[in-house]
């Protein structure tokens, strides 16, 4: 058994898989991160991402998959779920090792795996797209804080784009410690020093006048709708699970 | 704004909407135009109640002011409740609002009716008009038609609006004379039936000239309420059938009676919410829709009522037995789609994987299958497969030996009517 270190990064993955063919390294262990020599007896190989490696497996990954599965693959990736890599391999593997394209190949364990996981991106990207509460600022930015399971800020550009195009807004993944900012024209990525702005004085006074008003008026409107005879605890905290509460202004 | 009289408004109208069901936001394509506010092309429920309701729309009612006195309605005329009614620009300004924050998908209103039937919907369509026409807001709207208005008001919502419903209240005509003496059913049909014409004759405009405008793009709903009159299931789904069928209705929405009022015509106050009931009709409304069941398979005069204990799909397979055991790698999806325990997206995973290769339990099982209840009725590649000779009852009782309701906790029983 060997086992790689790469980077992390979708380039650095398809450099292994290029090793892995190129080496023969099979069975393999795929593993994210810095290169430790912590296990004394293991074989360790780090793998140096190289753009030019990367590129030829994508393209044979192209040649094989439809684009929507290249880009299935991609996104299962970037999620960056823990111990998913050998999955992601494995799948990768199945792809090169078929005379045909396998995306379907649901009966396959690594295709199987693939879709699931990408069930759970994909409804953590919906949960996102639910439950971010913007609260609109001084300058009139509308800002939103979110702590997804899984890394699903870049899948959410499309829909927030197209549907708040006349205010700006900012939502920032404070997990992972990096936001998506749209100034009325485009978005960007952005990191920021949150040490001084959230001193209580600052944040208090960060709000514009009638955010307060709306909140409240929206924790009423919650309140109002819930039909008592009805209650179904277990029900409710599927649907929202609490981890997510804290962040939901109706919650709160 | 006074803040403390739109929250007491807000808590009085929102209070009065909330017994209407319906809060889908799925099915229009509205998109952004010109850089305004808003789109209303997918369904997101942004919240969700205690009671386990999906929150999509800011759902209010105008006013409750009502010159109607339904049974089973709160806002009825001889109720003695708070009063209250939104001004047009107040409603804009909390969609607005609401929207701009990401707590809604877009508005549904509806209205008690005041004065007339015209006055009232004329109300409904100011505020779309100028949600739409002075915001730009291409957020989702759901208008309520009020039974009665005119046709030229009709048009004109839906110009604005994404969505109109008539709520047809109870499921026969019998049920809405017993609970709602001033309602008369052919006044909630002639707006539903003029709403069809105009949204085929849109379509097919559409066809001819893209930019033709957009007529109620996703389409007309309606709501009964059950287990407030003693209609059986069988009259109820019937009734809903013949709407789908001959108004192209996107949904039918089946309102369990929460008990409001204490009348001697409705079920006692104390009665509880037929919460099974409802589910299991809304089982059988997918069936029907998306099953390819034909609504005669599911309830008939030998059947009319839906059994509570296990789901319609299984009831159907336990008197259908002949139909089975099918082999999952070779059925058509027709029948595979009548299996318990495999639903539509399985059923189409299983079309695509058997293409590979033939599937086992293991896979079948990873696929999303519930084994528990399919194993009676199929098999795949593997030797184990139901080899005795059950019947359905048989297989009933093992199903549900094995399998914990989610009801367990509060069982009821159906309601005593009368």
């Amino acid at each position: 058994m060997n086992t790689l270190v790469y980077d992390g990064t979708f380039e650095g993955l398809l450099t292994a898989v290029f090793e892995i063919y190129e080496r023969k390294l099979y069975p393999v262990k795929l593993l994210k991160g810095e290169w430790r020599s912590g296990a004394l007896f293991e074989e360790i190989i780090p793998i140096v991402t190289d753009e030019a490696r990367a590129g030829r497996v994508l393209k044979g990954l192209r040649k094989k998959l439809s684009a929507a599965g290249v880009q299935r693959l991609y996104i299962s990736h970037m999620a960056e779920i823990a111990g998913e890599d050998c999955n992601v391999l494995g799948f990768i593997r199945h792809v090169f090792d078929s005379d045909q394209n396998i995306e379907e190949d649901y009966g396959n364990k690594y295709v199987m795996r693939l879709s699931e996981i990408l069930k759970m991106v994909r409804r953590e990207k919906h949960r996102m797209e639910a439950f971010v509460r913007f609260q609109k600022l001084n300058d009139g930015t509308f800002y939103a804080a979110i702590e997804p399971d899984f890394n699903v800020l870049p899948l959410l550009i499309k829909h927030f784009k197209s549907r708040y195009t006349d205010q700006k807004w900012m939502i920032y993944d404070t997990k992972r410690n990096y936001g998506l900012y749209y100034d009325l024209h485009d978005t960007q990525f952005i990191e920021m020093n949150f040490d001084e702005l959230s001193k209580p004085v600052n944040v208090i006074a960060a709000y514009s006048e009638d955010e307060g008003v709306y909140q409240n008026l929206w924790k009423n409107y919650f309140n109002s709708i819930n039909i008592a005879s009805r209650k179904n605890t277990r029900l409710h905290v599927r649907h929202i699970p609490r981890r997510y509460w804290r962040h939901l202004t109706e919650k709160i | 704004m006074n803040v403390d009289r739109i929250t007491e408004k807000l808590n009085i109208l929102a209070d009065a909407a909330k017994y209407d069901v319906s809060c889908a936001s799925s099915g229009s394509n509205r998109k952004n135009k010109d850089k305004g506010l808003g789109n209303a092309s997918n369904g997101i429920c942004h919240s969700y109640t205690e009671d386990g309701r999906c929150v999509s729309l800011l759902k209010i009612l105008l006013t409750n002011h009502c010159i109607f006195d339904c049974a089973y309605c709160v806002s009825r005329k001889n109720n003695d409740i708070k009063r209250a009614a939104f001004t047009v620009q107040e409603v804009v300004d909390l969609t607005i609002n609401f929207y701009r924050r990401n707590y809604i998908e877009g508005l549904f209103l509806s209205s008690g009716i005041f004065k007339n039937a015209d006055y009232t919907m004329e109300r409904l369509v100011h505020v779309a008009k100028k949600l739409r026409t002075e915001h730009n807001f291409n957020g989702y709207i759901h208008l309520k038609s009020i039974p009665g208005a005119s046709a030229e008001l009709m048009q004109e919502a839906g110009l604005y609006a994404d969505r109109l419903s008539v709520n047809l209240e109870m499921p026969t005509e019998a049920g809405l004379k017993l609970l709602a003496p001033d309602k008369n059913r052919q006044d909630m049909i002639d707006p539903m039936h003029f709403l069809n014409q105009e949204i085929i004759r849109n379509t097919e405009e559409k066809k001819l000239f893209k930019n033709a405008p957009m007529f109620a793009p996703a389409g007309q709903s309606t709501q009964v309420i059950v287990g407030a009159t003693p209609e059986s299931d069988q009259q109820v789904l019937q009734s809903a059938n013949y709407f789908y069928k001959n108004f192209n209705l996107k949904r039918v929405y089946y309102s369990g009676y929460v008990p409001v009022l204490a009348d001697k015509r409705l079920p006692a106050l104390n009665t509880a919410v037929p919460l099974v009931r409802e589910n299991r009709l809304y089982q059988a409304d997918w069936l029907m829709r998306f099953y390819g069941f034909h609504v005669n398979e599911i309830v008939n005069n030998q059947n009319p009522l839906l059994d509570l204990d296990i789901d319609p799909k299984l009831s159907w397979a336990i008197r259908n037995m002949q139909a089975f055991p099918i082999d999952i790698n070779k059925a058509d999806l027709q029948l595979i789609l009548r299996v318990p325990g495999i639903g539509l997206l399985s059923a189409q995973k299983i079309l695509a994987a058997r293409k590979f290769a033939g599937l086992g339990w293991e896979q079948l099982k990873k696929i999303g299958v519930a084994i528990n209840r399919a194993r009676y009725f199929i098999t795949c590649k593997s030797n184990e497969f139901e080899r005795r000779d059950l019947t359905g009852q048989n297989i009933k009782q093992f199903i549900m030996a094995q399998s914990q309701s989610k009801y367990i906790k509060n069982t009821q029983t159906q309601l005593n009517l009368f």
